[in-house]
C-alpha cells in the first residue's frame, strides 16, 4: 500500500475515500471544529499520552490478554487466538474509547457528557468513566435496548448515570443516537457528546479509531511474540464498527494479513430484517457522515435488525465503506440463529461466553472449515463479554429473536 | 423570485412572514388547503419541510409531522407534486435533510423547480462541508438558502453570507426545532454580528411561536421563520394554523412603522 492511499484511509480531511465528512447542523460546526483542535492538541501532548496510558493500565486493565484457544482451534482446524477486550473493566473495549474521550472533555473544560448505547456497554463505560472522573453523565438509550440490556441500565444508574429512554422510531440504537445528537445541539457549549463508535461526523470516526487502535497494536506485538508471526486473517464483527476498526488499524499495511467484518444477518441477508449496512446498504447521510446505508429509494432510513443490540444499527463507520470499496478489508453476514450458536459454542470449548456482537464473529470462523491451513493463524477480536446477553438469550424463543 | 420578493418588502419598509410547513401534514389534502391559508394569511415565503425518518434538528413537533407525512407516504417525490397542485403565488422554499435529495438523484433540482420550487434549505449540509455536492446545489436552478447559527463566529458568517442565495436563515437558539417561551436575550446582538457582514436578507427562526416574538424579531431583522407553532396548530384544524398566521401578520406589521 503506497503512501498516497495511507493518506486518504487516514481521514485527516475528515474524509476516507469519498466518505465520511461533517454533515451537521450549522450550531455543532464550532463546536465540532474545537474537538478537532482539542484532540490534535492532546495527541501531541506527552501529558496526555501519560495520563491515558496510565489509566488504561491501572483503572482499564491493559493489555488485555491473548489468548490461545486450543479446542476452539480444533473445531476450525487453524489455530485461532484470542484478543480478550472482554476482560477490560467493564467487559468490554468500549472504555477505551470513553475513558480518552472524557479525559479530552476535561481538557476543553466541558464536564457534562452525553452518549448513545445500544446494547449498553458504551453507557456502561461511559458512565464508569464519568463516575472515576466527576463528570455529569447522560445515557441516551431505545425503550426496546432498554428491555433487552435491563442489567446495563441498572448498572449506569448504580453509577450515578441518568439513562434516559427513547420512545421514537424503532427505540434502538439508531434513534437514541439521533436524540443525543439533539441534546448536543442544545447544550454543545457545555457538554462533550461521547459517541461510541466509527460513526458520527468528522472527526469521530478516527478520533474513535485512535483511541481503539491500541487494540491492534498490542494484539499485532502479542502475535508476533505468542504465534511467532502474524495471522493469516484479523475477524472482527461490525455494527457501526469500533472493535474491528481498532484491531484493523495496526495491521492496514500487512498486505498479507486478510481483514475480515462480520454484520449481523438478522433474519437472513434478504429478508428485510438484518444490520448488513455494507453488504447489503447504500451510500447515505446519516448522524454525520456519508457511508453505507440501510435505505429506501427515497432515502429514507430503514430500521435495522439484529438479536444484539450492539450490532442493531442502520449505519456503519465510513472508513469501513472505504475498506469495502478499496478491496481491503472484506465484509461478511451471520444470522441471529448462527450468532447464538456461536455464543454457545465458544462457552462450550473454551469457557469463554463472548458477547452476543462477538458472537457474530465466532461463528463465522467457525463455520470456516478449511478455509486455512494448520498453520495460519486467525486473530479474533473478543469485543466484549456475554454476561449481559445471558438473560436475553435464555428467554423461552430468544432463538428466533 | 425570492430576491423580488425581498427587495419588495425592503421598498415597503415591511417584514417577511416564513411560514414552515411539513409536506403532506396533516395529510397530503389538507397540506395543499394549509399551504394555500398560510398564503392567503400574509405569508411572504412558504418552507416546505420535506418528509425524513430522522429529522436530528427537529423537535418533537416537527419529527411527529414528518412521520404522520411519511404514514401518508409522502416522501420528497410526493412533496413536489403537492407543491405543483398547490400553485401558490408566493416563493417556496424546500427545506430538507441532506439524504432524501441524494437518494432522489442529480435532476431533482430541475425537477423541483418545474413543480414550482424556488429555493432549497438543507439542514445538514453546512458551509464548506462538502463542496461538490454545495455546487451542485449552488449552481443549480434553485436558490441556495444557508444557515447559521448562534454559535458561529463572524468570520464564518461572512463566509456563509458569500455562499448564501435568497435569504440567510439564522438561528435564534440553540437546540432543535420547537417553541421557546422566550427569545435569547442576546439575539439583537447576534441578528448585528450577522448584519455588519451580510447584504442579504436575514430571516430568524427556532422558537418562534407568537405575534410579539415576530414583532421583537422585526425590529432587528428583516423576517421571521414560523415552524413548529404552525404545525402544532395544523395538528387541530387547518383554519387554526392560518389564523395564527394571519396573528403573526399583524404582529409583523406592527412592527413597520
Amino acid at each position: 500500500m503506497g503512501d498516497a492511499e495511507m493518506v486518504t484511509q487516514d481521514g485527516m480531511d475528515g474524509r476516507f475515500g469519498a466518505f465520511g465528512g461533517r454533515y451537521v447542523p450549522e450550531t455543532l460546526v464550532p463546536a465540532l471544529d474545537e474537538l478537532e483542535r482539542a484532540l490534535e492538541a492532546a495527541l501531541a501532548d506527552p501529558a496526555f499520552d501519560a495520563e491515558l496510558s496510565s489509566m488504561l493500565t491501572h483503572y482499564v486493565g491493559r493489555p488485555s490478554a491473548l489468548c490461545d484457544a486450543p479446542r476452539f482451534s480444533a473445531h476450525v482446524g487453524a489455530p485461532v487466538w484470542l484478543k480478550r477486550e472482554d476482560l477490560n473493566h467493564t467487559g468490554a473495549h468500549k472504555i477505551n474509547n470513553a475513558l480518552a474521550q472524557a479525559l479530552l472533555a476535561l481538557r476543553m473544560g466541558k464536564r457534562r457528557i452525553i452518549a448513545e448505547t445500544g446494547a449498553g456497554q458504551h453507557g456502561v463505560a461511559t458512565a464508569t468513566v464519568c463516575a472515576r472522573l466527576g463528570l455529569e453523565c447522560v445515557v441516551y438509550m431505545g425503550e426496546e435496548d432498554m428491555r433487552r440490556q435491563r442489567l446495563n441500565v441498572y448498572r449506569m444508574r448504580l453509577m450515578g448515570a441518568t439513562v434516559v429512554p427513547v420512545t421514537a422510531g424503532t427505540r434502538t440504537l439508531k434513534d437514541a443516537t439521533t436524540e443525543a445528537i439533539r441534546d448536543w445541539v442544545t447544550t454543545c457549549p457545555t457538554s462533550h457528546y461521547i459517541i461510541g463508535s466509527v460513526v458520527g461526523p468528522a472527526p469521530y470516526p478516527r478520533m474513535v479509531r485512535e483511541f481503539q487502535a491500541i487494540i491492534g497494536r498490542e494484539a499485532r506485538t502479542q502475535m508476533l511474540e505468542r504465534a511467532g508471526r502474524l495471522p493469516r486473517a484479523v475477524v472482527a464483527c461490525v455494527g457501526g464498527g469500533s472493535n474491528a476498526m481498532g484491531i484493523f488499524h495496526a495491521f492496514r499495511n500487512d498486505a498479507q494479513v486478510e481483514l475480515v467484518g462480520v454484520e449481523a444477518a438478522g433474519h437472513g441477508l434478504d429478508s428485510g430484517a438484518h444490520s448488513a449496512s455494507l453488504l447489503r446498504g447504500t451510500p447515505g447521510v446519516l448522524h454525520g457522515s456519508l457511508s453505507y446505508l440501510l435505505q429506501d429509494a427515497s432515502g429514507q432510513v430503514h430500521p435495522a435488525h439484529s438479536i444484539s443490540a450492539g450490532l442493531d444499527y442502520p449505519g456503519v463507520g465510513p472508513e469501513h465503506a472505504y475498506l469495502k470499496d478499496a478491496g481491503r478489508a472484506t465484509y461478511v453476514a451471520v444470522t441471529d440463529a448462527e450468532a447464538l450458536e456461536g455464543f454457545a459454542l465458544l462457552g462450550r470449548l473454551e469457557g469463554i461466553i463472548p458477547a452476543l456482537e462477538t458472537a457474530h464473529a465466532v461463528a463465522w470462523i467457525a463455520a470456516q472449515r478449511g478455509r486455512w491451513a494448520a498453520d495460519e493463524p486467525v486473530l479474533l477480536c473478543v469485543s466484549g463479554r456475554g454476561d449481559k446477553d445471558v438473560a436475553q438469550v435464555s428467554e423461552p424463543g430468544a432463538g428466533s429473536a | 423570485m425570492l430576491t423580488d420578493r425581498f427587495s419588495a418588502l425592503r421598498a415597503g419598509g415591511r417584514r417577511a412572514l416564513v411560514c414552515y410547513a411539513t409536506a403532506g401534514h396533516p395529510d397530503p389534502v389538507r397540506s395543499i388547503a394549509l399551504w394555500q391559508g398560510l398564503e392567503e394569511a400574509g405569508a411572504d415565503v412558504l418552507e416546505v419541510g420535506v418528509p425524513f425518518s430522522d429529522p436530528m434538528a427537529d423537535g418533537p413537533v416537527i419529527q411527529a409531522s414528518s412521520q404522520a407525512a411519511l404514514a401518508h407516504g409522502v416522501t420528497l417525490d410526493g412533496a413536489l407534486a403537492l407543491v405543483a397542485r398547490a400553485r401558490l403565488g408566493i416563493p417556496v422554499v424546500l427545506f430538507s435533510y441532506l439524504n432524501p435529495l441524494l437518494a432522489a438523484g442529480p435532476d431533482v433540482l430541475r425537477r423541483a423547480a418545474d413543480a414550482g420550487v424556488h429555493g432549497v434549505l438543507v439542514t445538514d449540509l453546512p458551509v464548506g462541508s462538502d463542496p461538490e455536492r454545495e455546487a451542485w446545489l449552488g449552481d443549480g436552478p434553485l436558490a441556495f438558502v444557508r444557515l447559521v447559527a448562534p454559535t458561529t463566529p463572524q468570520e464564518r458568517m461572512a463566509e456563509i453570507a458569500r455562499h448564501g442565495r435568497g435569504f440567510v436563515y439564522l438561528i435564534s437558539r440553540l437546540g432543535v426545532t420547537g417553541v421557546s417561551a422566550q427569545l435569547p436575550s442576546d439575539l439583537p446582538d447576534t441578528i448585528a454580528r450577522l448584519r455588519a457582514v451580510c447584504a442579504l436578507p436575514i430571516c430568524v427562526g427556532f422558537g418562534v411561536s407568537r405575534p410579539e416574538q415576530a414583532r421583537a424579531i422585526g425590529a432587528h431583522a428583516d423576517g421571521v421563520v414560523v415552524g413548529s407553532a404552525i404545525v402544532r396548530a395544523a395538528d387541530a384544524s387547518v383554519d387554526e394554523a392560518v389564523s395564527l398566521a394571519r396573528a403573526l401578520r399583524a404582529g409583523l406589521d406592527g412592527a413597520d412603522a
